[in-house]
């Protein structure tokens, strides 16, 4: 195919192979993943791309396994990720658990289709909204990041790479099967044109005692040193303290915990995207992300064009949640309107913010939900019909 | 009188993290013994420390990473092969061993178990198997000989117990081998040796558990266990018995087998690479 890292240049691709693309152009070193629809072409095109590069691509047991893998490589110093869908993601919940805790950067990519169980297997859905947020045992924090179109799953999987190492913390790409298997133009560009964030490194040799958990700067974010650097350091996955040492006490997990949730909420301005459209002046503001989005932009410019005064916040991150950004546009706003592929998650969290109404459209998954039924309830709620 | 002598330095100090000690680990049980023959080997292989990573799961055995002052993980309940095919895979150069428990590995990790050793990756486990479930004190476990007692077996194991020689054998590990706690200098020996060759390694050490196992079973310490133990072992070579005959029967009077059972140079795992053009 190419044995260039960056395929930089004009490309008619699907979602899945944006997102392998973007992996490439972050320097991906290690992928571990196992098949499933519909994010089995992220893993096939990185198991043709990765070792033209002499990187390491291997497909594992399960995704048990894969997940665990890939913070092993992460930890190892090698940019990590893994690819996965519906049942998959619910089995990678054990070791994302594990990643959080050991503030191991990696990015599992999550190409949503319709469940619960077996579910829908071929066919989008967006119903893995408060699993990515909640998915795991115990208090932690995740990123998250929603394309609505091959293109932003390039640039969203090369800002997954820049965020997970950033932040020492698992960043999950919640792309759908929509935006995975549409395809259109991605443009790749220039190799020097790739932002790539290091991560934060012991600033001494190794000499005494290293503690890869303790976060003196006011992001909260320790340095790590990686297998083999010569700090023989310590990870587990029990309650640790900051030489990462087991200390099952309550005051050691109060303070690890909580620095694992406050360490994404202090740093949520420089997390979170969003996109705004029509929104200046809007009594309505309408809600969505991922393949929905495009619907909700569409139906918020037919709406105009019949003067209602509604815009849309389309949510390019997913969690952490932009309370900020949504209190400020319920200072103008009459109702909220959740556009979502599953039955009613983001509209809760909408919910919690606001004290104006919030009205959910809603489809349990397996088609996109159409402008016209979007418009429908914009006009709904404007008095409309 | 005899004189005393005061010693400042342990000579396995500088591989052990001292300010974690004392240990958890029970009065009797095998598997301080088990870490100080890993310890001391991973010292004469010449490889050095900074480039060794002990991983291992959950369990009693699953807390030997915590105590090893080398790079150290301690990961998910059977997780531990996985975890260590990425960091093996993440950095080839470093020697990675997984020491853990026989139902850390053989049970919640069974099925990475197998595909580690039929993948042949380079990693050297040491299988520390002491018939149950110890930190959650003593439940039966895919190991536990037939009609032996634990917490969850009260009328004794209906269930037969894994072979495992003859499962690691079947999945393709390049090596092999039992041995008891007792077996002080061969489990060193033998350790040493997997260090030398490339492959999946596999050691199974059968180590008392006065607490867990002991308990349910009539046996009141772990001196006792690993006399007990010791009394039936018959030392095979390489290819002298067929691998079925391995299986651990407690209740017959039937031997352990110990020895190395499998010595084989199968090609070991290596990622992809694309095929030269012509």
């Amino acid at each position: 195919m190419s044995n260039r890292r960056v395929l930089t240049g004009n490309h008619f691709m699907n979602g899945d192979i944006a997102t392998a693309e973007g992996a490439m152009a972050a320097r991906i070193g290690f992928f571990a993943g196992y098949p499933i629809t519909p994010s089995t072409e992220v893993a096939e095109r990185l198991a043709r791309r990765m070792p033209e590069v002499g990187d390491t691509f291997i497909q594992m047991e399960d995704e048990l396994a894969s997940m665990a893998a890939i913070i092993g490589g992460s930890l190892a110093g090698k940019r990590s990720m893994t690819a996965t869908s519906g049942p998959g993601i619910s089995l990678m919940m054990e070791n994302l658990g594990l990643a959080a805790m050991m503030e191991a950067p990696c990015v599992v990519v999550n190409i949503q289709r319709g469940g619960p169980s077996t579910g829908l297997p071929t066919l989008a859905g967006q119903s893995d909204i408060m699993q990515a947020r909640w998915g795991s045992h115990g208090d932690y924090r995740i990123i998250a990041y929603s394309p609505w179109s091959p293109q932003e799953a390039f640039d969203l999987t090369v800002l997954s790479f820049n965020m997970a190492d950033r932040y020492r913390v698992p960043t999950l790409l919640l792309a759908d099967e929509v935006i995975g298997h549409m395809v259109e133009r991605v443009v790749i560009p220039e190799e020097s044109e790739i932002e790539h964030w290091e991560r934060k490194k012991p600033t001494k040799p190794p000499n005494g005692r290293f503690k890869p958990f303790e976060a003196l700067d006011d992001d909260l974010v320790p340095p790590i040193a990686h297998a083999g650097e010569g700090y023989k350091v310590h990870f587990t996955g029990l309650t640790h303290d900051e030489r990462g040492y087991p200390d099952m006490t309550p005051d050691t997990h109060q303070k690890l915990v909580t620095r694992l949730v406050e360490k994404i909420r202090v740093n949520a301005d420089d997390i979170i995207r969003t996109e705004d459209y029509q929104l200046d002046d809007a009594k309505i503001v309408l809600i969505s992300f991922g393949c929905t989005a495009r619907s909700a932009r569409r139906a918020v410019r037919d709406a105009r064009e019949q003067g209602i005064p509604v815009g849309l916040l389309r949510m390019i991150s997913i969690w952490p949640f932009p309370k900020k950004i949504i209190k400020e546009l319920a200072s103008n706003a009459d109702t909220f309107i959740v556009a979502e592929m599953n039955l009613g998650q983001m509209s809760r969290e909408v919910e919690r913010h606001v004290s104006q109404p919030v009205v959910g459209v809603n489809h349990a998954g397996g088609e996109m939900i159409s402008p016209e039924k979007i418009l429908k309830a914009i006009k709904e709620v404007a008095g409309d019909v | 009188m005899s004189e005393m002598i005061v010693v400042q330095d342990h000579p396995l100090d500088n591989i052990i993290r001292k300010d974690r000690m004392p240990h958890i680990w029970c009065p009797g049980c095998g598997i301080g013994i088990v870490m100080r023959a890993y310890a001391t080997a991973i010292q004469e292989t010449g490889i050095p420390l900074d480039q060794h990573v002990v991983v291992s799961g959950i369990g009693c055995t699953g807390r030997v990473a915590g105590y090893m002052d080398i790079d150290s993980y301690h990961s998910t309940h059977g997780r531990a092969l996985p975890f260590a095919t990425g960091i093996k895979l993440g950095n080839p150069d470093l020697t990675v061993t997984v020491i853990s428990g026989d139902g850390d590995l053989a049970s919640i990790g069974g099925n990475h178990l197998i595909h580690a050793a039929r993948r042949n990756i380079d990693l050297k486990v040491i299988c520390v198997n002491n018939f149950n479930y110890g930190m959650t004190g003593g439940q039966v476990g895919p190991t536990t000989p037939t009609g032996a007692f634990g917490t969850t077996a009260p009328y004794g194991n209906p269930e037969l117990p894994f072979n495992l020689p003859f499962l690691l054998a079947a999945s393709g590990a390049n090596y092999v081998s039992r041995w008891t706690t007792m077996h002080i200098r061969e489990m060193k020996k033998e350790f040493l040796y997997t260090y030398s060759k490339p492959g999946f390694t596999f050691t199974e050490i059968i180590s008392p558990c006065p607490i867990g196992f002991g308990k349910s079973n009539n046996i009141d310490t772990g001196l006792e266990e690993m006399e007990l133990y010791r009394r039936r072992c018959e030392l095979v070579r390489p290819g002298e018995l067929p691998l079925d005959d391995l299986d651990i029967n407690l209740i017959e009077d039937k031997p352990i087998y110990v020895g190395r059972f499998v010595d084989r140079d199968n090609p070991p795992f290596s990622p992809a690479k694309p095929k030269e053009e012509k």
